[in-house]
């Protein structure tokens, strides 16, 4: 028997026009606990697959007659098993999440942003599943490609259907909770790869620093990347103002969290930089700029259009993390009760340091989860 | 260990592992160990949860050159 499948760029677009759908989910109660496909009019059953290898009667009572149904599990295996299962129990509107977790995990949903000045526009890469941000900026035959993930096929692919050539690759940090596709874009694409040296003291391989003040040109058009150095989350973090209009913050500030200063194990000492950065250094700022981050926590941060991106201003007066004048309550609140580290966020820094050199198949497990950069 | 019966679950994907452990494990007797090979990285946290769930005992577990191997003793 054939059951139907759901892709994962359909769930993704009944997360985004906050569609309903019931998930049953079939991996481990941790698991799902843990890490789940979030809809805003998404409701949900966690049973372990191997619960039911006997059969599904026993939670038949517990599923919509008339809703759809999506099984899901890590990789799409156990889910057609279960959703086969329903189909033969009589239920007619089942699907099985095609590639499962995994494949929410890799999925990457480009939104354009805005146009930029001379023709050019600028790109957020939404990372649905794991709440990761990447971007490219586009000018004039030229692309430059910001904080990408390990799925770089899609950066590649996308400046080729834009008909343009990536010169220029950056990391505003060194990450910690998802390996970074960077090096190995700039390897196919002959670009040249910028990274804080601050924070690539341990780095194995060849990179250009980017330094507080660097200006960088994408397309002949004068599209300016300017660095700002923004230390906090990592002793390097950068963060970039992009044509005068938007600031790339990195971890450093999010729509509605700030950055945590300790997964690189030192928060006691970076609590005052980030302080530093998020209330005097983008204090300087424009209130006008559009703060792009490189995550996101929660579906709320998403706009109706699908982009995480709001107004400098605007986080100055909504976002708790910059309004908290005690000091000692800040430090307080980002170094204590912090969320679990992300899943094995050192052998992520590791392998984005090139340390390590993990398979494909490790390098999804390593991945596995939601990416818990911030602190609320 | 004294092993009752060892289970070849190498290049299974998610759900065959465990479908064959539960099989494997209704042919042995309570007390007795099954000793399972497997490759799929999903396998380790659902053989615990599965061991668990069905009142077996996951007596150890240890990674050798890309195969988990597990030594479920199984319960009353």
């Amino acid at each position: 028997m054939t059951v139907k499948n759901m892709t994962i760029k359909e769930v993704t677009n009944k997360v985004l026009n906050n569609e309903e759908l019931f998930l049953l989910d079939v991996r481990t109660e941790d698991a799902h606990q843990d890490w789940k496909i979030e809809g805003e009019n998404f409701s949900y059953l966690n049973v372990p697959y191997f619960d039911l290898l006997d059969g599904v009667e026993e939670i038949a009572d517990q599923l919509p007659k008339e809703k759809e149904i999506a099984v899901v599990c890590a990789k799409g295996g156990s889910s057609q098993m279960v959703a086969e299962m329903l189909v033969e129990e009589g239920f007619e509107n089942v699907y099985s999440v095609e590639g499962g977790m995994k494949a929410w995990s890799e999925h990457l949903e480009p939104v354009k942003v805005n146009d930029l000045k001379d023709g050019g526009a600028l790109y957020q890469f939404v990372r649905i599943g794991k709440g990761c941000l990447s971007y490219m900026v586009v000018s004039n035959g030229e692309a430059a490609v910001i904080d990408s993930t390990r799925m770089t096929d899609v950066y590649v692919e996308f400046a080729k259907e834009l008909g343009v050539k990536i010169t220029n690759v950056f990391d505003t940090h060194l990450h910690a909770d998802h390996i970074s596709g960077g090096r190995k874009i700039a390897e196919q694409t002959g670009a040249v790869y910028w990274l804080p040296p601050e924070d690539a003291g341990e780095v194995t391989f060849d990179y250009k620093p980017l330094r507080d003040g660097d200006h960088v040109t994408v397309g002949s058009t004068n599209i300016d990347i300017h660095a700002l150095y923004s230390p906090g989350h990592t002793k390097g973090s950068t963060s970039f103002i992009v044509d005068d209009q938007y600031l790339m913050t990195g971890d450093i500030l999010f729509i509605d969290s700030i950055g945590r200063p300790d997964l690189a194990g030192k928060a006691d000492d970076w609590v005052m930089d980030l302080r530093e950065t998020l209330y005097t250094r983008y204090k300087e700022l424009s209130d006008e700029l559009i703060v792009l981050p490189a995550h996101f926590m929660i579906m709320d941060e998403l706009n109706e259009d699908g982009t995480v991106a709001a107004k400098l201003g605007t986080l100055f007066e909504k976002n708790h993390g910059l309004n908290i004048d005690d000091q000692d309550e800040f430090r307080k609140m980002v170094t204590e009760n912090l969320p679990p580290q992300p899943n094995a966020y050192q052998e992520i820094r590791e392998t984005n340091m090139g340390k390590i050199s993990p398979d494909n198949e490790d390098q999804r497990e390593m991945e596995i989860g939601p990416n818990r950069c911030a602190v609320r | 260990m004294n092993v009752a019966k060892t289970l070849d679950a190498t290049g299974l994907a998610c759900p065959m592992p465990i479908v064959k452990t539960k099989k494997a494990m209704k042919e042995l007797e309570a007390g007795e160990i099954l000793e399972i090979h497997a490759t799929d990285q999903g396998a380790k946290s659902d053989l615990t949860a599965w061991a668990k769930s069905g009142g077996h005992e996951l007596l150890q577990n240890e990674e050798d050159n890309g195969v988990f191997k597990f030594w479920i003793k199984k319960g009353e």
